[in-house]
């Protein structure tokens, strides 16, 4: 029988094959939850669980919510603004105090790399990471992950090719270090400037020009440029971008059929992709995120200390 | 009068090229000729090593103004724990030591307060903000045997040529923290394959190879020495190896942290294992300890920058740089060049950190010759001993070395003919 004995995510890079395999497993389970008219299960019911977003976010945060309320858990939102974190209290001492209100979990969202792990190592609330910088976004990774095996039925040799800014990109990050584990030949297009070779060392493939990596592709997982994170000049301009690693049209009906398109969303329709693409049959956009609540409930059950898959 | 006589120790002096079992004489505070049947106090040395006084070029003692990371009487406490009797300060306090008044506080305050001697470094320019320079002649007047912007790199050339130009009327060395600023911008960790994977922003070691470069330019052009701090990156050192075989008057410094750790160790995002610049690979270890053996890097120091606990227990991109040093860094490097490595003997160890920063800076230090300065440290080179940051008598205890073991040890800490500390 398979377990899960930890109290928080941070990441995929520190997790077995085994335990995201046992993650998605119980993400299958919860699902159904939401198929219901009914969409409530008792198994978090009198739990207390902090979103706690330092950095701006609706759907993650949204998804956090949704999830929490369909284990019956009680939900407070807190937000950067209206944290202490503003009249210069520590990102620890205002975890702190949150434990102190007997918070069972803390969702935390932070634009520091480590910030979820910084956390988990000084409380004894579960700690789950909803993006810290530019390191992880796991439950995000998980619920691509989930996505495709759903479509699949597998992700051992699957083909995925992750397009966009890689380098700041905490969706990258978690979608490789998972789908490498799992046995996918990952392949990652970009601009040089954000796809550097040296990601070649975690076990993907570095391209530079689309169509040689959209050629075979099972998923094309597309990342929004983030325009937020880069103090620098990565690349001349929105418009070279579309033009080199845009998903236009042509691009996309010389996909396999069968190839899923995938957005973390929000999307930049017209930049890193067409909006005919994202609105086309090979668009998984919106069952991403449906598939998000069941990954996100799976999460805050099996971190809260839920034992097995429920029935 | 007080007559000192060590005996019986392997008296290593580079300065004087000695290296033999015989007694040591100190009186009124300084080395002296044999006065047999006069001594006052006998250290008996049998087995150990007597050194002249170790000297560390780069270390922050805080004050004036950021008392709660480190004071001079805790941070020369911490020297004389290491086995320092000479330590020079870093400008980079609050207010910076850009003017002689500072300097003057800095000296007066570890004349009431210091265990060990205290240098003091000039900023090179004022508030070390790179523009506009300090008054040269009067820091120098006041005593400073270096200028120094540590912790900030002046980015326009012109400015560091004049420094550099200066400079050389009082015969003072220019000593550069190297980083381009538009490389580096907010990097944190060693760009490389630890920064793609952990999403922390990446410090190419172009933006330290790219000033050592400019400074070895500078150094020609101007005929005068410009000392490289702290060298990061093997890729500076084959710089200062090319620069130094032409007679390019060019120097080089390294800590024990990037000799003794990697970029691997931020993996848990402990911000003890964030420093300035950042630790980097297997391939710059083996490129620095190379560049110490073949004499490219002649200074070995700490860059003792204590943090109070509060400011390093935050988020890592929040965090200040540094790491403590002065207790363990004679230790990390004798353990690491001279036991494990065997890349330089015991004798050339205690060079680095005596008759190599004396002539550097042109300090009246580093020698055991009859009268010399009554400093010295005897040191245990096979002793071997665990580092406990809670033992520390530092005030900060941000060290990533807590639990090390290291074989060799100062054991004893003699400054001016007193014992300051003792293991």
């Amino acid at each position: 029988m398979k377990t899960w004995n930890r109290k928080d995510l941070t990441g995929l890079d520190e997790l077995s094959s085994e335990e995201i395999d046992f993650l998605l497993e119980t993400a299958r389970a919860f699902k159904g939850v939401g198929e219901r008219s009914l969409k409530k299960v008792p198994a978090l019911r009198g739990k207390t669980l902090v979103n706690f977003f330092v950095e701006p976010s609706t759907r993650t945060r949204t998804s956090f919510e949704v999830a929490a309320m369909r284990l019956s858990a009680d939900v407070v939102n807190i937000s950067a603004t209206a944290s202490s974190l503003q009249k210069g209290e520590t990102l620890k001492d205002t975890a702190l105090n949150l434990q102190a209100l007997q918070a069972d979990i803390i969702v935390l969202r932070h634009s520091s790399p480590g910030s979820a792990r910084f956390l988990s190592e000084r409380l004894g609330s579960s700690i789950i990471n909803a993006g810290d910088g530019a390191h992880e976004h796991p439950t995000q990774g998980l619920l691509d992950i989930f996505t495709m095996r759903e479509k699949f039925g597998r992700i051992d040799g699957l083909n995925v090719v992750i397009v966009g800014d890689i380098l700041f990109s905490r969706v990258a990050r978690s979608n490789i270090f998972g789908l490498v584990k799992l046995g996918a030949n990952v392949t990652l297009a970009g601009p040089s400037t954000l796809v550097p070779r040296s990601f070649e060392k975690l076990g993907v493939r570095v391209v530079h020009r689309i169509d040689e990596a959209l050629e075979g592709a099972d998923v094309v997982n597309l990342l929004r440029i983030q325009h937020e994170r880069q103090r620098k000049e990565y690349f001349p301009g929105l418009g070279e971008y579309t033009s080199l690693f845009g998903l236009t049209k042509a691009r996309a009906a010389r996909l396999k059929p069968g190839c899923l398109v995938m957005h973390p969303g929000p999307i930049n329709r017209g930049v890193e992709i067409d909006s005919d693409v994202a609105d086309g049959s090979q668009s998984v956009i919106l069952e991403q995120v449906t598939n998000g609540i069941a990954v996100r409930m799976a999460v805050l059950y099996l971190c809260a200390g839920g034992a097995g898959i429920p029935a | 009068m007080k007559i000192t006589r060590i005996t019986n120790g392997r008296i290593i002096d580079p300065a004087n090229n000695r290296d033999e079992v015989a007694d040591l004489w100190l009186a009124d505070g300084k080395i002296t000729a044999p006065q047999p049947g006069k001594e006052t106090e006998t250290l008996d040395a049998r087995g150990l090593v007597v050194s002249p006084g170790l000297i560390d070029i780069h270390v922050h003692l805080r004050e004036p103004g950021q008392s709660h990371k480190e004071t001079i009487a805790t941070g020369t406490r911490a020297a004389a724990a290491g086995g320092f009797t000479s330590i020079v300060a870093m400008p980079n306090t609050n207010p910076s030591a850009d003017s002689a008044a500072t300097i003057t506080w800095i000296k007066e305050k570890a004349t009431r307060e210091a265990c060990v001697n205290v240098f003091c470094t000039g900023a090179i320019t004022k508030g070390l903000r790179g523009e506009e320079l300090a008054p040269f002649g009067s820091l120098f007047n006041a005593g400073v045997v270096a200028l120094t912007d540590d912790g900030h790199c002046i980015q326009n050339h012109e400015i560091m040529r004049r420094a550099v130009e200066y400079a050389r009327m009082f015969g003072l060395t220019v000593m550069d923290h190297c980083q381009d600023y538009s490389l580096v911008g907010d990097g944190i960790m060693h760009e490389g394959e630890w920064s793609l994977r952990l999403g922390i922003p990446g410090w190419p070691r172009a933006g330290e190879e790219m000033i050592v470069a400019r400074n070895i330019m500078l150094a020609e052009l101007c005929d005068s020495p410009i000392h490289c701090q702290h060298i990061s990156s093997g890729g500076s050192v084959r710089l200062l190896r090319e620069a130094r075989a032409r007679g390019v008057k060019i120097s080089g410094e390294v800590c024990p942290h990037h000799i003794a750790l990697t970029d691997a160790t931020l993996a848990a995002f402990d911000s003890n294992f964030k420093m300035n610049p950042p630790l980097r690979t297997e391939d710059d270890i083996e490129a620095i300890i190379e560049g110490i053996a073949d004499g490219t890097l002649t200074i070995l120091c700490s860059d003792h920058a204590p943090h109070a606990f509060y400011e390093k227990e935050v988020e890592i991109d929040h965090a200040p740089f540094g790491i403590t040093g002065l207790e363990n860094e004679f230790s990390t490097f004798c353990d690491i060049l001279v036991h494990k490595r065997a890349a330089i003997s015991l004798a050339r160890l205690i060079a680095l950190y005596t008759a190599e920063p004396a002539r550097l800076l042109k300090l009246d230090r580093g020698t055991l010759s009859v009268g010399a300065p009554g400093d010295v440290t005897i040191i245990d080179p096979d002793l071997e001993w665990t580092f406990d940051k809670n033992k520390s008598v530092s005030l900060s205890h941000n060290t990533p070395f807590h639990g090390h073991t290291w074989k060799g040890r100062a054991v004893r800490t003699i400054v001016a003919g007193e014992t300051v500390w003792a293991l």
